[in-house]
C-alpha cells in the first residue's frame, strides 16, 4: 500500500542535502569545537559556518544566535532566561509576562512555571482565528512588564499572529519580544529587525534538518541569566560540548530554507488550496484557523459528529499520516487547549484533523487524501450517535 | 495513539464493528458519556424471553471506543438479561486482549451503556 506522509508540521525527513554535509562530523571531523588543536578547529569553523547560515534566515548578525537541543530548550532559556534577569520585578502589580493562551506547551507550560514561582502572568485570549487581539495585549503592559511571547505561527492550526504589530507595541513600550517562531522558519521570510524581535526560537527538525538541535536568536544587547551552568558555551547561556553534525546539519538546512523559500511556499500553498476546497465539500466540515493568515503547509478542518483518533487510525489504515491537533495532545485524552482557545467546544474539538504538507508533498498525494477522506468520514459518521441525518 | 498501542483483535474490531448501526423501536437504550472525554456511546437492545435477542451500538469516540462497544454487543447477544448484567469493566478489556491504561475507561463505558440499556428496559416494563 502506498504510504503517505502529512504530518510535516510533526517533524520533516532530513534533506539528502543536509545529511551529506553532516555525515563527515560524525567520523572524520569528530574534533570538540572547543579544543585548540587541528581537529577542533576544523569542527569550529563548521560550526561558526552554520551560525552564519541561521542567522541568515531570519536577518540576524552571527554573534546573535546560539545553538540548543531544539525548540523547547530555545524557548526554556529565552523565557526563563529573561525573567531570572528581572526577578525583582516579581510580585509586582502589573503582569511581567505576556504571552497568549494557544502558545505551544513549551512556551505555556514554561509561563505557567514561572506564574507558580511568583511572576505575573497575562495569558491573553485569542479571537475565533486564533488571532490576539492588539488591544489586549497594549492593555495588559504596564511598567512591570518585561517580555512579550507570542508565537510567529501556531503549530495546530497554522494561524499567522501579527508580528509586525506586536513588535511594534514591544518596542514603544520598551519591553522584550520573544517569539517561538518553529513553525515558521522557511515557510515565511522573517526579518528579526524589520519586526523589533529580541528572541527567537528555531527548530531544526521542522526545517528538514535533524532533530535534537535548535537555534537562538538574542539581539544584541538583550541580557538573560543562564539556566544551564557548566563550561560557559554559547556566551554562557547554553553549556554542553557542540552537537557539531547537529550544528552542521541545521545551518545547511536553514541555507536551503532560505534559497528555496519562494518555491517552497508557492508549491505548498497550491497544494494546501486543493485540500481545504476538496476537504471542505464534505458536508458539515469546517476549516480551522484563517483562511489568509495561514502557514503555507498547513489544512486544519474539524467534522462534526466524529472523533479525531479514529478518524487518524482510519487514516493511518488507508496509508495516510496526518494528526489530530498537536500530537502531544492526544496523550493526554485533553481537547487541544488551542481548540477550546479559539471558542470550540470539546465536542467539536474533538473531530478534528491536521493535515500539513512540506517540500515533498505531492499533487497525486493530495488527490488520493482527498479521495479517501470523505469515506472514512462518512463511516465514522455512520458509527456516531451524534450524526443524525 | 497508535497502531501499535492496540491489540489485532481492538483494530479487527474497530475496522470491522459488530452490530453496529441505529436500531428501530428498541426495547431499552442506554446512553452514557460525555462528550468532554470524547465519547459517547448508545446501546440499543431487543429483548424476548428475558434475553437480548438483538443488540446494536453507536459510538463518538476513539478506536478503543469503538472496538469496546463492538465487543459488548458480541459478548452479551443472546444471553440473558442477568447473565449480560455481570458483563464488567474487565471482561471487555480481557476480551480485546488488553487496552492502554489510558484508554481502559472507555471499556467502562462500553459495561456501562450495556447495564444502562437493560436497566431502561426494566423500568419501561414495569411502567
Amino acid at each position: 500500500m502506498q504510504k503517505i506522509y502529512m504530518d510535516y508540521g510533526a517533524t520533516t525527513p532530513v534533506d539528502k542535502e543536509v545529511l551529506d554535509e553532516m555525515l563527515p562530523f560524525f567520523d572524520k571531523y569528530y574534533g570538540n569545537a572547543s579544543s585548540i588543536h587541528s581537529f577542533g578547529i576544523d569542527a569550529f569553523n563548521a560550526v561558526e559556518e552554520a551560525r552564519e547560515r541561521v542567522a541568515k534566515i531570519i536577518g540576524a548578525k552571527n554573534d546573535e544566535i546560539i545553538f540548543t537541543a531544539g525548540g523547547t530548550e530555545s524557548d526554556n532559556i529565552a523565557i526563563k532566561g529573561v525573567a531570572f534577569k528581572n526577578k525583582d520585578k516579581k510580585s509586582s502589580k502589573g503582569y511581567n509576562i505576556i504571552t497568549c493562551a494557544i502558545e505551544h506547551p513549551a512556551v505555556l507550560e514554561t509561563c505557567k512555571y514561572l506564574d507558580s514561582i511568583g511572576y505575573k502572568v497575562k495569558f491573553l485570549p485569542v479571537d475565533k482565528y486564533g488571532i490576539i487581539k492588539l488591544e489586549d495585549l497594549e492593555k495588559a503592559i504596564s511598567k512591570d512588564t518585561f517580555l512579550i511571547t507570542i508565537m510567529f505561527a501556531n503549530n495546530e492550526i497554522g494561524t499567522i499572529e501579527p508580528m509586525q504589530e506586536i513588535g511594534k507595541i514591544a518596542k514603544k513600550h520598551n519591553v522584550l519580544f520573544h517569539t517561538d517562531a518553529v513553525q515558521a522558519v522557511g515557510k515565511v521570510p522573517i526579518d528579526v529587525n524589520k519586526l523589533n524581535i529580541d528572541l527567537l526560537s528555531i527548530s531544526s527538525h521542522k526545517i528538514y534538518g535533524p532533530k535534537g538541535i535548535g537555534a537562538l536568536y538574542i539581539r544584541k544587547g538583550v541580557k538573560l541569566q543562564p539556566i544551564l551552568h557548566g563550561g560557559g558555551h554559547e556566551l554562557g547561556l547554553r553549556s554542553s560540548t557542540y552537537n557539531t553534525p547537529g550544528i552542521v546539519g541545521l545551518g545547511k538546512a536553514c541555507e536551503l530554507g532560505l534559497k528555496r523559500m519562494d518555491e517552497d511556499v508557492l508549491h505548498m500553498t497550491t497544494l494546501r488550496d486543493q485540500l481545504i476546497k476538496n476537504v471542505l465539500e464534505i458536508e458539515e466540515s469546517y476549516l480551522n484557523g484563517h483562511f489568509s493568515k495561514r502557514l503555507c503547509n498547513n489544512a486544519h478542518f474539524r467534522f462534526t459528529a466524529i472523533e479525531g483518533e479514529s478518524l487518524n487510525m482510519m487514516l493511518n489504515d488507508a496509508g495516510i499520516a496526518a494528526a489530530t491537533g498537536s500530537a502531544c495532545s492526544s496523550k493526554k485524552l485533553k481537547a487541544s487547549h488551542v481548540l477550546t482557545g479559539i471558542g470550540l467546544t470539546p465536542e467539536l474539538a474533538h473531530g478534528s484533523l491536521r493535515l500539513s504538507l512540506g517540500r515533498k508533498s505531492t499533487k497525486e498525494e493530495v488527490e488520493y487524501v482527498c479521495d479517501t477522506i470523505p469515506g472514512v468520514v462518512k463511516k465514522l459518521r455512520n458509527m456516531s450517535p451524534l450524526w443524525n441525518r | 495513539m497508535t497502531t501499535d498501542m492496540y491489540t489485532e483483535k481492538v483494530l479487527d474490531h474497530f475496522r470491522n464493528p459488530r452490530n453496529m448501526g441505529k436500531m428501530e423501536n428498541p426495547d431499552g437504550v442506554g446512553k452514557v458519556g460525555n462528550p468532554n472525554c470524547g465519547d459517547i456511546m448508545v446501546i440499543y437492545i431487543k429483548v424476548k424471553d428475558d434475553r437480548i435477542s438483538d443488540i446494536k451500538f453507536q459510538t463518538f469516540g476513539c478506536t478503543a471506543a469503538i472496538s469496546s462497544s463492538s465487543i459488548a454487543t458480541e459478548l452479551v447477544k443472546g444471553k440473558t438479561l442477568d447473565e449480560a448484567l455481570k458483563l464488567t469493566r474487565g471482561d471487555v478489556a480481557n476480551e480485546l486482549g488488553g487496552l492502554p491504561a489510558i484508554k481502559m475507561h472507555c471499556s467502562n463505558l462500553a459495561a456501562d451503556a450495556l447495564k444502562a440499556a437493560i436497566e431502561d428496559y426494566r423500568k419501561k416494563k414495569t411502567r
